[in-house]
């Protein structure tokens, strides 16, 4: 069921009028039972997945909550028997026992993604290694069918298992409640990856009915929408034009291309987390912030911590962190300070932990080459830029111009700049295409196509492009605005014909401007295959 | 008191809303009234103030661009009225003569067979131009629900903004100046056309692997024969005398056996062509898909002797009531005939059709 859709419209009002008027205690239940319908509509032989890596990772964590409560009482009891080393061994000796079920549950679940997700990849490499020895036929593809949202539920589960052997938290006690955290209906489809203790604060209620939350959390969904409809899926035809025909849309297409899937994707991700956290709210339930403008960071770094937050704390808590102290990593780095060097020696494991976690951040994307490639530009410009940081002081201590509005803008295009180009992988879905249709974009000279009227024959029309380029611009200013706080509240704060006046001017725009209904293409949110 | 100024002032916000919303959708929604004028057909029904007619067409363009209402009453003083649409499918013929039934009951009903052919849902675009100006009831809402093709969704007519929305970027003067209303097009729900195209050579008819009806066409003419048997109303079954699209044998088989076994009057006009002085060469406007209005009128007197004789249908020429209402009628079908023969004199085409050739 598309988010969009009037399927989910209706299912959304039903489950809401519901929702407020049970008995408060059992409101979880009801959310609970809704995420299972909307999950079981993308399919029923989909629960099957979800309900195995729900299952599996509740009785881990119980598992490790058990023992971390045995380890707890039997040094309470034995504090004054034990010796510190005697301590060290028995928490040692637990610790260990704490990681078999963790291990054995993200091996359940994360086999269970490889195995849906990534096994056709595999067979496909296996096949040409086997080609290139000279071996005919090859092993045929399974093309299992992807689960909804696996990739995100399966990284909450993960998290919370690995949250609750580190300590962070104890385990969720009730079986229903933890499902309830893994299959969140609105956040099945794309994210946040929300963490358990910062959602399960929220999520099990009791919540009263809260005209503020509702009216507010409702114009986040209307905000959304907007995005989504009135943006991104005005802008598909003309993306899809310019990378579907990869032979004829090069040169200045590229970049025109690379510019206008920029904007569609952080339209339509950030447009379907509005939503998300919208509907949430609805319910009283507060889900984390998952964009913080990320078109305005002035460097690639500062891009990732604006964008997909929730992913990129995942695989730096989860991923970076971990592997960078661990014994094998903290081996690898004395190694390499013995044999090369401090300068190369202290490098060497930071750019092997960047590059992997860079590398798994591609491979989660999408079970394809050009989504390593994707992940791993971004490490390789990452740790470039980590270099020439000092070249760049010297240079801010040389020309003060570093708190210039100029400066600051240059910034802001080249992160943006870079960021798209590196997309492009994404976009033509091939490695090789990708670096073709880079360099066209400096051997192809037709950059007369930006004023000869060919930008009008990608699908939209002349009026569509002064539609898009408005509402840019308006999305432009909202998040300027919220740059000193949130821009409901100063709506809120607004005279009552003025607020009354921009919602609903909001809710018109989406329904006369919007991409939807017959004559488009139900266009899924991008980030729904990931 | 804060509450109710709250009340007040969310009352006020909402009916300004729907009120846009109500403005943006006859803003937006398409308006026939050039080019394609057919999507205007079923919508003037509602605007005859005295709707008890003796006879009601339903049915495809082979009623409303071959019956002639007017030569109807000239001849015969039958009141007729035509509730045909582009694309008519049965089931949209049953529904609209469900609904006909709660403004009247016509002593006869001629539904056109050529539909039976088609046992599904065809065309979107067709389907709007029979539904969208029907008046919003529960009958509405179930021939919507027999109508709708794949991936359309009910919604989508009930409120067909959502679905014409995307013409904001194609608004035309027309859509401006039909803003609240519409000149009248039709006379009686016949779609007049005064140009000539002689009929040529018809392209050979393609073999079939199967030619019976399909079932659901089949339900909804039971369906159509119980509601007028129902009502004490006469069914009467014709096939227009148009040589394309194809009407095989087989079909007329089927409905002749129909007709004799539901004691109905089936009428295959094709077999009277000549008994009613239509000649292709010169009645038809589109070489013999559809008549114009010479053909109208010969086919209406030759059909309204018939159904003055069997059905005994009262002469209401001298009802002065119907007498004001019908002269009304034929001085504007006279004005229009005069229009478009001034504008073929002047263009060689029908400019408003855009029937350039």
């Amino acid at each position: 069921m598309l988010l969009t859709s009037y399927g989910f419209i209706l299912f959304l009002v039903i489950l809401f009028v519901v929702y407020y008027l049970i008995p408060r205690k059992f409101q979880w239940v009801l959310l609970l039972g809704a995420s299972y319908l909307f999950y079981a509509l993308s399919g029923l032989q989909f629960l099957a997945y979800i309900a195995a890596t729900t299952v599996c990772v509740y009785y881990a964590g119980r598992r490790i909550g058990d023992l971390r409560q045995t380890e707890s009482e039997y040094l309470r009891e034995h504090k004054h028997e034990l010796t510190k080393p005697q301590i060290n061994e028995y928490k040692s000796k637990m610790k260990a026992r704490k990681r078999i079920p963790m291990l054995l549950a993200l091996f359940v679940a994360l086999g269970i993604l490889a195995f849906v997700k990534y096994s056709d990849f595999a067979i496909a490499n296996i096949n040409y290694i086997a080609r290139a020895f000279g071996s005919e036929g090859g092993i045929s593809f399974w093309t299992i069918a992807v689960p909804l949202g696996i990739s995100f539920y399966t990284f909450k589960s993960a998290a919370y298992l690995i949250d609750v052997y580190r300590g962070k938290f104890p385990p969720e006690r009730n079986p229903f409640k933890f499902a309830l955290f893994v299959s969140f209906f609105p956040e099945v489809i794309q994210g946040p990856i929300s963490r358990f203790d910062q959602l399960g604060k929220t999520l099990y209620g009791p919540h009263a009915f809260d005209g503020r939350n509702v009216k507010f959390g409702l114009q986040r969904v209307a905000w959304g929408f907007f995005k989504k409809l009135v943006i991104a899926d005005q802008l598909t035809v003309a993306v899809r034009t310019i990378f579907d025909d990869p032979e004829h849309y090069n040169g200045a297409f590229v970049l025109i291309g690379m510019l206008l899937y920029a904007f569609q994707l952080l339209a339509d991700f950030s447009g379907g987390i509005d939503i998300t956290i919208g509907i949430a709210q609805m319910l009283g339930i507060t889900v984390q912030e998952n964009f913080r403008r990320p078109y305005f960071a002035k460097s690639i770094t500062d891009y990732w911590r604006r964008w997909h937050i929730s992913m990129g704390a995942w695989f730096r808590d989860y991923v970076f962190f971990p592997m960078s102290v661990s014994k094998p990593m903290l081996a690898l780095s004395k190694f390499s300070r013995r044999r090369f060097g401090d300068t190369i020696g202290k490098r060497a494991p930071v750019y092997l932990a960047t590059l992997t976690t860079w590398f798994a951040t591609g491979i989660w994307h999408g079970s394809s080459w050009n989504f390593v490639a994707w992940g791993l530009a971004n490490g390789v410009i990452i740790l470039i830029s980590q270099e020439l940081e000092p070249l760049y002081d010297r240079f801010h201590g040389k020309f003060n111009v570093k708190r210039t509005f100029g400066f600051r803008s240059f910034q802001i295009v080249r992160t943006l700049l870079l960021m798209s180009a590196i997309r492009l992988f994404d976009c033509y879905m091939d490695v090789p295409l990708t670096f073709r249709m880079f360099g066209s974009m400096f051997t192809t000279f037709n950059y007369q196509v930006l004023f000869d009227g060919s930008l009008l024959h990608l699908g939209i029309t002349f009026s569509h492009y002064i539609l898009i380029l408005s509402s840019l611009t308006v999305v432009g200013i909202v998040s300027l605005l919220q740059r000193s706080g949130s821009v409901r509240e100063k709506i809120a704060a607004q005279p009552i014909g003025l607020r009354y006046s921009l919602y609903g001017l909001l809710i018109l725009s989406i329904l006369v401007f919007g991409a939807y209904g017959v004559g488009y293409d139900a266009t899924q949110f991008i980030y729904n295959q990931f | 008191m804060l509450v109710r100024k709250k009340l007040i002032i969310g009352t006020v916000a909402i009916v300004l809303l729907l009120g846009s919303l109500y403005v943006l959708q006859r803003l937006l929604m398409p308006k026939y009234v050039s080019g394609i004028v057919e999507g205007s057909l079923i919508g003037e029904y509602y605007k005859e103030d005295r709707k008890d007619f003796d006879v009601v067409f339903l049915g495809d363009c082979e009623v409303y661009e071959n019956f002639s209402p007017v030569t109807l009453w000239e001849k015969y003083g039958i009141t007729s009225y035509i509730r045909g649409s582009a694309q008519q499918l049965i089931w949209q013929s049953y529904y609209l003569l469900e609904e006909t039934l709660k403004y009247e009951k016509p002593k006869v009903v001629v539904y056109n067979v050529l539909a039976m052919k088609y046992n599904e849902p065809q065309k979107e675009e067709y389907n709007r131009m029979s539904l969208d100006g029907m008046k919003l009831s529960a009958i509405k809402l179930k021939s919507i629900q027999a109508s709708k093709m794949a991936g359309e969704h009910v919604v989508d007519y009930l409120a067909p903004l959502l679905r014409f929305h995307s013409r904001w970027d194609q608004l035309s003067e027309d859509d401006f100046t039909n803003l609240f209303g519409k000149e009248k097009l039709f006379n009686n729900g016949y779609y007049m056309r005064v140009d000539v195209k002689p009929a040529g050579k018809v392209p050979r008819a393609p073999r079939l692997p199967d030619y019976r009806f399909g079932t659901n066409a089949y339900s909804y003419l039971d369906r159509l024969t119980k509601l007028c048997k129902d009502n004490g109303i006469e069914l009467v079954l014709v096939k227009a005398p148009t040589i394309y699209p194809n009407w095989y044998d087989e079909w007329d088989t089927q409905m002749e056996q129909y007709a004799a076994a539901h004691d109905l009057t089936y009428i295959n006009f094709l077999k009277h062509m000549d008994d009613a002085g239509i000649d292709l060469q010169t009645d038809t406007y589109d070489a013999g898909l559809h008549l114009n209005v010479y053909g109208a009128e010969k086919l209406a007197t030759y059909f309204g002797a018939f159904l003055a004789d069997t059905y005994r249908l009262q002469d209401h020429r001298t009802d002065e009531t119907w007498s004001g209402i019908w002269q009304k009628k034929i001085d504007f079908y006279d004005r229009m005939k005069q229009d478009q023969l001034d504008e073929l004199a002047k263009y060689g085409y029908l400019k408003r059709y855009k029937a350039e050739t």
